[in-house]
């Protein structure tokens, strides 16, 4: 107790000293917090958008499908298996089917994918009710920068091609009933949702899908004939991985703000056993032991690191809350480059970053401040008496 | 007044029955004069784009209706570029990356050297008879010939055009126009000659204009600068070591 008294006293007295190691840590604390808190919310955005848009609660493929290979989609189609389209009557699953398609926007020729999808479901964020129609025309849904690209607006009139189960082309004028402003990029980009029914019309493949998406929180993993589950840690695997990056990217920024405050603490410690020898002799020869010693002077240097905490939480708690609760607007770029993200970006400041943040701190002040000490159990009381430090 | 109308039931089936089976017949010469055991020829490919026009020349050997080799002459770009189609396999082979690609699935779909040709049209079977039934229509003329134009149904559903029109030339049996549709009955490309030769006694058409009609542009425009027919052809063209050679 005596110790701790005693260091809060030194470190104190140390006046502007103290409190600009304390504001240069602080500031460490901030932007440790704050650029993590982004990175966990731009991550759990990225989940959240991409569940409610794509993946739902996980998903079945055709055996033949496989999302990063186009060359597969001829014969990514069959009939839906009888235990899925049970959950598809109740409402529990979602029956999605894809085929290329070639579309025609002013005259040019473009790849595409046509993905007919249920009118009536609520299973993912696409918002397939406004392809409901009884006029006799193709009602399509696309995103938001597919409408960009190609230079479609709502309303127009888009020659689509493509092929039948059989092979037979076959092509016809669709409607742009919507343009959905969609956070994810792979339900937008190059694709043109139409009615599930009339898809399986056109295409001569009545009662067939390629994928079929749970509905959220869904339980159901069971093994169905060759269709594959996918849960969604695999769905996801590559939004986390991304995230990955950007952490260990984000780092490197963390690394060298906490060796800046570091040096400012090791620094103050080398100047403190420097300038305090004739200190350190009178209390050695008051009776206090070199390991008191060392414990004095490696607390002050921890206790810049709780004043920076307390400083720290004093001026970024509200701008953190606000941040949190209003988020940050995000430009219009980060759309275009595919992260599924929003327009605005709300930090995640949990429980365990902050407190994990101050212990990582705390802990790597402590040893800096430590290793200074060092010299401290070698210091004779008589010369350090006379100002001596050996 | 039933004796009448058996005999105009007759002769209207009489008439139905020899349209169909000149129909048929006109779609066997058709294939007679385009079929032929091996093909040699060189052509040149002027492809209309938005910014401008470029051509592209080629030499192809074609082995029945099968088989088939294409090595581009020009441009510079393109030269030693090769096109190699075995059964239903088509292969490319780029110099510039030294690598051979399989072509299919969404890749057959692509234009071929940016033409309104698509790989899958060069991988269609060439014989109208095999795919086809016919209809005479009516008659007509193109670039001066009397032509008959017939409507053909595909027979099976495996077929890529659902549809075709076609003006065949009376005299030669050659086809000098086509109108290829989906099966919603939507024009999806045409093809017009714009003049005629004569090669090892067939009739070839020397100036063809392949457009999709989906598609804004003048379309490509193909000149078959000569033509042998049912000359032999050495097995190693026809094989996927002649890609790298």
């Amino acid at each position: 107790m005596l110790i701790l008294k005693l260091a809060y006293k030194n470190i104190k007295g140390a006046g502007l000293r103290t409190w600009l190691n304390v504001l240069a840590l602080s500031f460490a604390y901030a932007a440790i917090i704050f650029v993590q808190g982004m990175i966990d919310g731009m991550s759990n955005q990225m989940e959240t958008f991409s569940i409610n848009a794509q993946y739902g609660g996980g998903q079945y493929w055709q055996q033949e499908y496989d999302p990063y290979d186009p060359l597969t989609l001829d014969d990514a189609h069959s009939k839906v298996p009888t235990e899925l389209q049970q959950l598809v009557d109740e409402k529990k699953a979602l029956p999605i089917l894809i085929r290329q398609a070639t579309i025609y926007p002013q005259g040019r020729m473009q790849n595409a994918l046509l993905k007919g999808i249920e009118t009536d479901q609520n299973i993912l964020t696409i918002p397939s009710f406004v392809l409901v129609n009884d006029d006799g025309y193709i009602p399509a849904l696309i995103g938001k920068r597919m409408s960009k690209s190609m230079g479609i607006n709502k309303g127009d009139y888009l020659t689509v091609r493509w092929r039948d189960a059989q092979g037979k082309f076959d092509a016809n004028d669709v409607k742009i009933v919507e343009i959905m402003k969609t956070n994810s990029a792979e339900i937008d980009v190059g694709q043109l949702w139409i009615p599930l029914e009339r898809m399986r019309q056109m295409t001569s493949m009545p009662d067939e899908s390629t994928m079929i998406v749970l509905e959220k929180n869904s339980a159901f993993n069971k093994t169905v004939g060759k269709w594959q589950h996918k849960d969604l840690d695999y769905l996801l695997e590559d939004v986390r991985a991304a995230m990955a990056v950007e952490a260990a990217g984000d780092s490197l920024f963390y690394i060298v703000l906490l060796l800046l405050a570091m040096l400012a603490i090791f620094d103050t410690q080398i100047l403190s056993l420097y300038r305090r020898r004739k200190e350190m002799g009178t209390l050695m020869a008051l009776g206090m032991t070199r390991t008191k010693l060392i414990q004095l002077f490696t607390l002050e240097g921890s206790m810049h690191a709780i004043l920076a905490a307390i400083l720290a939480a004093i001026y970024s708690t509200p701008l953190f809350l606000y941040l949190a609760s209003d988020g940050i607007g995000l430009p219009e770029a980060t759309a275009e480059m595919g992260f599924a993200m929003g327009d605005v970006l709300y930090p995640l400041f949990s429980f365990g970053l902050i407190v994990g943040t101050i212990i990582i701190v705390l802990l790597i002040t402590t040893i800096v401040s430590y290793i200074p000490t060092r010299k401290i159990s070698r210091l004779k009381p008589t010369d350090a008496l006379r100002g001596k430090l050996t | 007044m039933i004796n009448k109308l058996i005999f105009t039931l007759i002769v209207f089936s009489t008439i139905v029955f020899s349209q169909t089976q000149s129909a048929d017949e006109i779609l066997k010469k058709v294939d007679a004069n385009t079929f032929s055991d091996s093909q040699i020829g060189t052509s040149k490919m002027i492809i209309h784009g938005r910014r401008g026009s470029r051509t592209v020349e080629a030499k192809s050997w074609q082995k029945g209706t099968d088989d088939s080799f294409t090595e581009y002459l020009a441009p510079a770009r393109e030269k030693g570029t090769k096109m190699l189609k075995l059964g239903d396999q088509l292969w490319t082979y780029t110099p510039s990356t030294d690598r051979t690609i399989l072509i299919s699935g969404h890749m057959l779909r692509q234009p071929v050297m940016g033409s309104d040709l698509s790989y899958e049209d060069m991988m269609e079977d060439p014989l109208l008879q095999n795919m086809y039934t016919a209809e005479i229509v009516g008659e007509d003329t193109v670039i001066n010939r009397q032509v008959w134009v017939l409507d053909l149904k595909s027979k099976k559903d495996n077929i890529a055009y659902d549809s075709r029109k076609i003006w065949v030339d009376k005299e030669r049996n050659i086809i000098l126009k086509e109108d290829l549709y989906a099966k919603s009955g939507k024009l999806l490309k045409q093809v017009l000659i714009h003049e005629v030769m004569k090669a090892s006694g067939r009739w070839v058409a020397k100036n063809i204009t392949y457009k999709d009609m989906l598609k804004d542009g003048d379309g490509t425009e193909m000149i078959i600068e000569e033509v042998e027919f049912d000359k032999k052809i050495p097995s190693y063209i026809l094989s996927k070591a002649s890609l790298r050679r």
